[in-house]
């Protein structure tokens, strides 16, 4: 039999708001177990929640990126279960009425587009930290009360290479926004996933199992390819999905069952009565909107359409926000946008795998980059002399033409100087010259070589050749 | 009338974390039965069109500016905790 | 000399005279509580020492022109002061520092009030009558063997007993208002918002107010003036603005507009209560007022949503009491939710077990409960407060007794939740609808236990309530009476 395979996210994404979403508490990554914290975040008994301005406000912003509805009214849900990382054993959230409904991200697999629909986002507190030791668990609740929006997909995605795309997509356009880092390695984005297969053709769902501890986008979509297969093996076999929570296993690439779900979930939901409703305004909505940049497929569109770039370059380019920012500012300042777009996709993008780095982390500006093409396009340096310099300016930053100037990088372009240096070897070259005369051509090369060596690669490559033709043609 | 069995007691207490004995469970299950019972007369009120009360007045949108204030009795706090290790508080492992 | 026999007003006067100081009105309310509390069991805890502290600091400067200079306090043990233990009368907080103030406290000590200690509650505020308590029974001033009423039993009883001059408690159904009531003391729930509720612990966070209990009307008013107000750390806190109550008092009637909801004077509510409430209609006439009987046709249905609702958000409100963080940890546990488990069971009373079975099973998902149950209530809620907000179209107050009976005695109603919680019948629309309400003494029984009026009024319209309550109270005895107990004399 053959199956089509269904699958619907749920991603969370912390806002990176200065405080939290229902105290005043520091929002910050990295420090000391247990600082960010005050009565409300240890759930002390008299405390109450106090809503953050500026967590509604990046909840909007992410909700309108991903074309979603913004609700006029909102109100705010107690979701309550045990557990030591929730200290008021129930956690803010919003059940009746999210913030955005009805959204969509267009995604590209294999040259196909494809819209997945996004069901709701909702603005919730993060929970504290719980790290599980031989003894017990240690508890740190410095993330708890981080503002989340939690994104629930329809179960419009059918390949893990299309959860893949979508999260890339969701990432990308998120991080455009500047409400999150997006940063899986730090926890500011983590992923849920939920398949199930039904034979082709069938309408109603089959029965899913719900994937967690997926650390990275690969992992997801490992999983998923993991769980699809095991899911065609049983039902092929004639048995029955169980509903059940299932974990990635890195090391062995599997999942593996964490608990089977239970009917009984109750988390009693409550209205909270300590957080009055929110009325979201057309105003309101409209000064939201106004803040969002242009987004990733807009840009992409336009560097191919204005700029001439090819389909894939432009998407590399404005996978992030920085490197779209970047190269647009380096044409801006006059480079050729596909010689700046070489260099960024090219060595910077190499630097950066390589080093495990951001842009941000690096010291070259684009005025440095622009700089330098400009250089290059002079001819003031070679553009093999090129690559020492961008490597200069990635680790060190500064001003190309000075940095040239200092090295004493320029291009050798004057005829005399060349003519004298290459006078000198071909005398020191003998062998080379008579196998040039006795018509083999590699011996040009190897001249052309020594020159290069003799100038230290600063002479300019045509103006060798042609003087090196005309001596060898006087011998 | 509502019937509040026992075992239904029993599985809430397991929800929200109490143990009780036999005789409990068996006292609560009565009292709350009464208890639920009695306030069945409100299905005699049509609510058709009623917009539910949650707060306990009528304030909406209040937020709150995004700006940190670190609290002074942080460290403090963390002696409040019944066990603690390495500025965390410790729980015993969760059983599988 | 009492702190019995003064109100707020005369011992400011004496302290501008000279005429005593700050240390001494510490050390009056210190030498009642050693001489009568060992009877009246009102104090969870005396802060001898920070209010010794805070008298000297006052006597220093002689600054005694704050609105409580040096005016001793007691303070219902649900509401947190940074550096006393905040019990709830419970085992699960028996030794739990907040660390922080709240907002009621840190107005209190702005205007120098002394904080004399924590006073004894029903656990976590359940309950009419305070026997709930996990550490000790409050007795009635009046009689040792009748309750103070609950939950603010320890409030009501410290101020009958003149061992502080005012104490706050709070009201979620009732338990300012009949406690007042049941010690023939002045008990006012203010309008849901005026006064912020962080720092109280929430029991049901959508009913929950924290007000003034005193022996005047005029020491009401004046302490109202000074907890009430915005508070940007609640988001229910209303902005407001706050009148000079005391300053505004009088006793003015002429062409007030009294109205009587039958059904507080129906089934259930004693003859002597009754017979009470009729006498003081028949004052108020004789002070220039109308009186007029009323239907409020979802009154008798407030009971119930009360339960329904208080229930399920108390379930809510108790959850966090857990064993992790602070408070009350089982030292049997043998796994995560085994601790979860032992530390809440060994942590919590009955009461407070029971209405966390109930308010769960009302939340639950299951059977449709939720909606057929909660959400119902929540537009039953709706309801009667449209009833009152109908009524108050035509009247400028609502008049009834705040108890169905006087104070009733130990061990007799505790043990049928359901006749328990009927006591609240009076008191508890008044929290549905978030409106403000006073109890003052109307009388006494003829045991000699003190009766109390209720006075509703409108949203944010304390100032008529005090001013209703206050030409009561001038054109009758009842608050110069005092119990008969030991320690200082008249």
């Amino acid at each position: 039999m053959k199956f089509e395979t269904v699958i619907g996210l749920e991603v969370h994404v912390e806002l990176k708001t200065n405080t939290k979403i229902f105290s005043s508490s520091p929002n910050a990554f990295g420090e000391a177990p247990n600082t960010n914290i005050n009565p409300k975040d240890l759930g002390y008994p008299g405390t109450l929640p106090v809503l953050n301005e500026e967590a509604v406000n990046f909840g909007m912003k992410a909700s309108m990126a991903l074309n979603c509805d913004i609700a006029s009214e909102t109100v705010f849900d107690r979701k309550h279960y045990f557990y030591p990382d929730n200290p008021a054993a129930y956690q803010i959230s919003q059940d009746a009425q999210p913030i955005g409904e009805n959204g969509w991200i267009e995604i590209e697999v294999n040259g196909e587009k494809k819209k997945i629909g996004i069901e709701r986002i909702h603005l919730e507190e993060d929970a504290g930290k719980l790290t599980h030791g031989l003894d017990g668990s240690l508890v740190d609740y410095n993330r708890q009360g981080t503002p989340l929006i939690e994104i629930v997909s329809e179960p419009d995605i059918r390949s893990p290479e299309e959860a893949y795309a979508y999260l890339e997509k969701l990432k990308s356009i998120i991080q455009y926004t500047g409400v999150s880092d997006v940063r899986m390695e730090e926890g500011s984005l983590r992923c849920d996933a939920n398949i199930s297969l039904r034979p082709v053709g069938q309408k109603e769902f089959g029965t899913k199992t719900e994937l967690k501890n997926l650390n990275s986008f690969a992992f997801v979509r490992a999983g998923l390819e993991y769980e699809e297969k095991r899911q065609a093996k049983i039902l092929s076999e004639g048995g029955v999905i169980q509903q059940e929570t299932r974990r990635y296993d890195e090391k062995t690439k599997k999942t593996i069952l964490m608990r089977v779900k239970d009917s009984a979930d109750d988390y009693r939901f409550l209205p909270d009565p300590d957080i009055v409703p929110l009325f979201i305004s057309d105003e309101w909505k409209e000064e939201i909107r106004k803040q969002i940049p242009e987004l990733p497929d807009a840009r992409k569109k336009r560097y191919v359409e204005e700029l001439g770039l090819p389909e894939y370059d432009a998407g590399v380019l404005t996978a992030t926000i920085q490197m779209a920012d970047f190269f647009e500012k380096t044409v801006e300042l006059g480079a050729d946008a596909k010689q700046a777009s070489n260099w960024m996709m090219g060595d910077l993008s190499a630097y950066m795998n390589k080093h495990l780095k951001e842009l941000e982390d690096l010291a070259i500006t684009p005025e440095g980059l622009a700089k330098m093409i400009q250089l290059i396009k002079d001819g003031t340096i070679s553009s093999k002399i090129g690559k020492d310099i961008f490597l200069e300016l990635i680790e060190n930053g500064g001003d190309p033409e000075v940095i040239v100037k200092e090295k004493g990088l320029a291009q050798i372009s004057d005829e005399g100087q060349l003519r004298d240096i290459i006078l000198e070897v071909l005398a020191n070259n003998e062998q080379s010259v008579a196998d040039y005369k006795d018509g083999k051509g590699k011996a040009l090369g190897f001249l052309v070589g020594q020159t290069m060596k003799a100038t230290k690669g600063q002479a300019n490559p045509p103006l060798v050749n042609k003087i090196l033709k005309e001596e060898l043609d006087k011998q | 009338m509502a019937n509040i069995t026992k075992e239904d007691i029993l599985r809430t207490a397991d929800l929200v974390r109490l143990e009780l004995t036999d005789e409990e469970a068996a006292m609560y299950s009565e009292q709350i039965t009464e208890i639920i019972t009695f306030t069945e007369k409100i299905n005699e009120i049509n609510t058709d069109g009623v917009k539910p009360t949650t707060n306990g007045n009528a304030t909406t949108n209040v937020l709150r500016k995004d700006e940190p204030v670190v609290w002074e009795n942080r460290e403090k706090a963390l002696e409040n905790a019944p066990e603690l290790e390495e500025r965390q508080i410790k729980v015993p492992s969760i059983m599988d | 000399m009492s702190l019995h026999n003064y109100t707020i007003k005369q011992v400011e006067q004496m302290l501008q005279n000279e005429e005593i100081s700050a240390t001494e009105l510490a050390e009056l309310s210190l030498d009642q509580i050693k001489a009568v509390d060992g009877d009246v069991q009102a104090f969870l805890q005396v802060s001898e020492e920070i209010a010794l502290e805070k008298a000297a600091k006052i006597d220093e400067t002689k600054a005694y022109d704050k609105k409580l200079s040096a005016i001793p306090a007691g303070i219902k043990d649900n509401i947190a002061m940074n550096g006393l233990n905040l019990t709830c009368a419970s085992k699960m907080l028996e030794n739990f520092d907040p660390l922080y103030d709240a907002t009621v406290i840190q107005k209190l000590s702005t205007e120098d009030a002394l904080f004399m200690g924590k006073l004894n509650m029903d656990e976590f505020a359940m309950g009419s009558s305070t026997e709930s308590s996990a550490f000790k029974k409050t007795r009635n001033p009046w009689n040792l063997n009748h309750v103070p009423g609950g939950s603010s039993g320890g409030s009501a009883a410290a101020v009958a007993a003149g061992e502080v001059m005012f104490s706050l408690g709070t009201d979620t159904g009732g338990s300012i208002r009949q406690p007042a009531a049941f010690c023939g003391i002045v008990g006012m729930k203010p309008t849901y918002g005026l006064v912020s509720r962080f720092g109280a612990v929430a029991m049901a966070p959508s009913l929950d107010q924290i007000g003034p209990m005193t022996r005047t009307v005029e020491d009401n008013a004046r302490v109202l003036e000074v907890i009430a107000g915005h508070d940007k750390n609640d988001m229910t806190s209303s902005k407001e603005q706050v009148p000079a109550y005391a300053e505004n008092l009088t006793s003015e009637l002429k062409g007030l507009k009294i109205a009587v909801p039958k059904q507080f004077l129906g089934e259930g509510v004693s003859e002597e209560v009754k017979e009470s409430v009729e006498n003081a209609l028949k004052m108020y006439e004789l002070l220039g007022a109308t009186v007029e009987e009323v239907n409020l046709p979802h009154l008798a249905y407030a009971d119930a949503v009360y339960y329904i609702i208080a229930n399920a958000e108390v379930s809510s409100s108790l959850a966090r009491f857990d064993g992790v963080r602070f408070g009350h940890r089982s030292e049997k546990a043998t796994d995560m939710i085994d601790m979860f488990k032992k530390s809440r069971t060994e942590g919590f009373g009955e009461e407070a077990k029971r209405r966390i079975l109930t308010g769960s099973t009302i939340l639950s998902g299951r059977d449709n409960f939720n909606e057929a149950y909660f959400r119902k209530a929540q537009k039953v809620r709706t309801l009667i407060a449209n009833d009152f907000k109908a009524a108050f179209e035509h009247y400028d107050v609502i008049v009834g007794p705040t108890a169905p009976t006087a104070a009733f005695e130990f061990d007799s109603v505790v043990k049928d939740p359901l006749t328990m919680y009927m006591s609240d019948m009076l008191t508890v629309p008044v929290n549905l609808a978030g409106l403000p309400a006073i109890s003052v003494p109307s009388g006494y029984t003829e045991e000699g236990l003190p009766l109390g009026l209720q006075i509703i009024g409108k949203h944010f319209d304390e100032q008529t309530i005090y001013r209703v309550a206050y030409a009561y109270e001038q054109a009758t005895n009842h608050h110069k009476k005092r119990p008969n107990l030991g320690g200082a004399e008249a």
